[in-house]
């Protein structure tokens, strides 16, 4: 079923359900799929991202780890390989530092390096972000780490109802996906929210989000905006602001940064000529950067009226002090400086 | 656990085929590789010749290999390491399709992906690892989908002394004999990481120790003995099949060849190949098979004949393989 022809129930869901209830309705379609990771057992995930799971499917299917990173994406790989379909936890995407050598040499390189006869239908799941001041270890989205490395497909999705659609692609995807959930999204009663990201309208039956589909979250005339996961919603509140200023936002939300939708995202461009990319990630050598050389490479063809402009955390571990991340890491704010800036050019 | 003459045979036959395969890839990857015919300057041209890139041989392993692999059926995997052609052909892989891999040809294992330290094979359920370590975990993975589907396969995960001291040599351990999975970790020690010897590198004596501190049973098997591996390993084996667990098995073996082709050996005292030799796993096999009247003269004869029949055939399809096309390079970035 695509997401084109929903005609259940539709509920407003906070993302961390969304998400679950496509894990339980692939659990409950496919037994091959089953869930791995610390504390995503009886406790439902640190995060709840697993959340009912344990005691509708036992023990077996939805497994407390021990604080073993490598053993879990490792044990994952291998039962992967023999055809089971595991969803394996890392709780905060940080902790891929602990066990990188099984993500970039192992579960992105298996089905290359087989030469296509290895499959590795597995979904790697990690929350994301800061908000929290939860300080340089525990606040970063590490979105170009995993799009930079090839044959991981990375999903970062904004919403619960693309949350949902999205989780049940991964699951039943053959290549091994990165799953980045932003716990400012996640609708938990214990993180604030940026404005309209609490809960969105979900549909109760099954569907799916087709990878590399960006999403026009506002059309706008004079501007583009491209951003994704809580960005999204800082976009947006940025774009009311300067609507009331008069300028006209499109916000593109590309949904998957792996395969990215090139396409989407340059017809937008085309169409307003300005473009801004924001980012939760580090500024250089990132997913900022790669999107504004798409764009570069593509000016015979887009006529633009500014020069491309980025938003992202300059190149900085995440500070710990309530006065310093929210300088770090980009706000509605710099949003609407940076396009007020685009608009200063007609080129 | 004693094993039957024809396990006694096949064995030594498959060890002469692993020996044969060794030695001949050895002079092999030679070909094209030195002076005069590289780039001027050089000693030795890693990237040159019939064989690019890094070579790491198992002759001298061969008793580990077979010790376990004759006990394994098809569904039973084994995951290896940069070091595993032992393990490979005692584990059914073609040699015709892996030599093809080794030249980087498109009838490879992995069509020319992966080269020798990367071949994968899903037909006979063997894979390896140009990384230390990292293939302990993934056998594990293998395991536990065996116990989801309640079947009795078993996972091997083999790897050398020098991997024991990675993580993923621990946290594999520990979460394997927490879910009883069926694993049997085979450590081979040939005494060397690269250079730097077991003594430097390992706290304690044998491995086999480590095992305590998991939860499991830890066997260490001396002397380079295929027969004394066999036992060790099947036991290990149908322990893991009646789902009592893993087993931590350390399998003293000698590593006659360097680290990788080339290497200079400069840590290696004089002579100790030699000596290791003495006990080579294949002659003594050989010697107690005639002392038992299950080989004669002309069996070993014949048995080496055909050893060398079977790999120059491999080497041969090898070499008349095409290599891949150009655009092969960008594709199974993903599965279809």
């Amino acid at each position: 079923m695509s997401d084109m022809s929903i005609t259940t129930e539709v509920r407003k869901l906070p993302l961390y359900a969304a998400m679950v209830e496509a894990i339980r309705q692939e659990m409950a379609r496919d037994p091959a799929v089953f869930c791995m990771g610390e504390d995503v057992g009886q406790m439902g995930g640190v995060f709840q991202s697993t959340v009912g799971l344990f005691k509708e499917f036992g023990a077996d299917r939805v497994r407390d780890t021990p604080i073993s990173e490598t053993a879990i994406l490792g044990f994952a790989l291998g039962a992967a390989a023999q055809g089971m379909r595991p969803i394996a936890e890392l709780m905060f995407v940080d902790f891929m530092g602990v066990c990188f050598d099984q993500i970039l040499n192992n579960i992105a390189k298996t089905t290359y390096m087989s030469g296509g006869a290895v499959k590795l239908p597995l979904v790697i799941t990690a929350s994301t972000g800061g908000g929290i001041c939860d300080a340089a270890q525990h606040s970063q989205t590490l979105h170009g780490f995993f799009a930079h490395t090839p044959g991981i497909k990375v999903v970062v999705p904004s919403n619960a109802y693309d949350a949902k659609g999205l989780m049940t692609t991964a699951i039943r995807d053959d290549a091994p996906v990165v799953y980045l959930f932003h716990r400012g999204l996640l609708g938990l009663p214990v993180m604030g929210y940026v404005d309209s990201s609490f809960a969105t309208d979900v549909p109760e039956e099954s569907y799916t989000v087709p990878f590399g589909q960006a999403r026009i979250v506002r059309e706008g005339a004079d501007v583009t905006i491209v951003a994704y996961a809580q960005m999204v919603h800082k976009a947006v509140v940025a774009a009311r602001e300067l609507e009331a200023k008069g300028v006209s936002v499109e916000i593109v939300d590309p949904r998957t940064l792996v395969p990215l939708d090139v396409e989407g995202i340059l017809a937008s461009v085309a169409k307003t000529g300005r473009l801004l990319v924001v980012d939760e990630d580090y500024l250089s050598f990132g997913v900022t950067g790669e999107i504004a050389a798409l764009v570069a490479e593509r000016l015979d063809r887009i006529k633009l009226k500014a020069p491309v402009r980025r938003l992202a955390i300059r190149d900085t571990p995440i500070p710990y002090s309530r006065a310093l991340e929210p300088v770090a890491i980009p706000q509605a704010a710099n949003i609407v400086a940076a396009v007020e800036d685009l608009m200063t050019f007609s080129l | 656990m004693q094993p039957t003459h024809d396990q006694l045979l096949w064995m030594y036959r498959r060890m002469l085929l692993i020996r044969e395969y060794e030695d001949t890839l050895a002079m092999v990857y030679f070909e094209g590789k030195l002076p005069p015919r590289i780039q001027k300057g050089l000693a030795f041209d890693i990237g040159a010749g019939t064989i690019p890139g890094e070579m790491h041989l198992s002759a001298g392993q061969e008793a580990a290999a077979v010790g376990v692999c004759v006990h394994l059926r098809k569904e039973d995997s084994v995951w290896g390491t940069h070091r595993a052609h032992h393990f490979a052909i005692a584990k059914g892989v073609p040699l015709d399709r892996m030599s093809a891999e080794m030249l980087g040809k498109v009838d490879g294992l992995c069509r020319g992906k992966g080269g020798h330290m990367h071949l994968y094979d899903t037909e006979h359920n063997f894979a390896c690892n140009g990384i230390v370590g990292a293939g302990i975990p993934h056998a594990c993975g293998a395991a536990l989908a065996a116990q989801f589907r309640k079947t009795d396969a078993v996972a091997i995960a083999e790897f050398g002394e020098g991997a024991a001291n990675e993580g993923s040599f621990h946290e594999s351990l520990n979460l394997a004999s927490l879910w009883r999975l069926p694993v049997v970790f085979v450590c081979q020690d040939n005494k060397y990481g690269i250079s730097v010897s077991k003594k430097a590198s390992t706290a304690v004596e044998s491995n086999a120790e480590r095992a305590a501190g998991y939860g499991m049973p830890g066997v260490k098997v001396g002397e380079n003995d295929a027969v004394a591996m066999f036992a060790a390993a099947g036991e290990a084996i149908d322990r893991a099949r009646r789902g009592e667990g893993p087993t931590l098995i350390e399998m003293q073996v000698d590593r006659y060849y360097g680290h990788f082709q080339g290497d200079p050996e400069g840590y290696r005292p004089k002579g100790e190949v030699r000596a290791l030799k003495a006990r080579d796993p294949i002659l003594r096999l050989e010697r107690q098979l005639v002392e038992q009247g299950l080989l004669d003269d002309a069996a070993v004869k014949a048995g080496r004949a055909e050893a060398k029949q079977q790999v120059g055939a491999a080497m041969t399809f090898a070499r008349n393989s095409a290599y891949p096309e150009a655009a092969e390079a960008f594709m199974h970035v993903f599965a279809a």
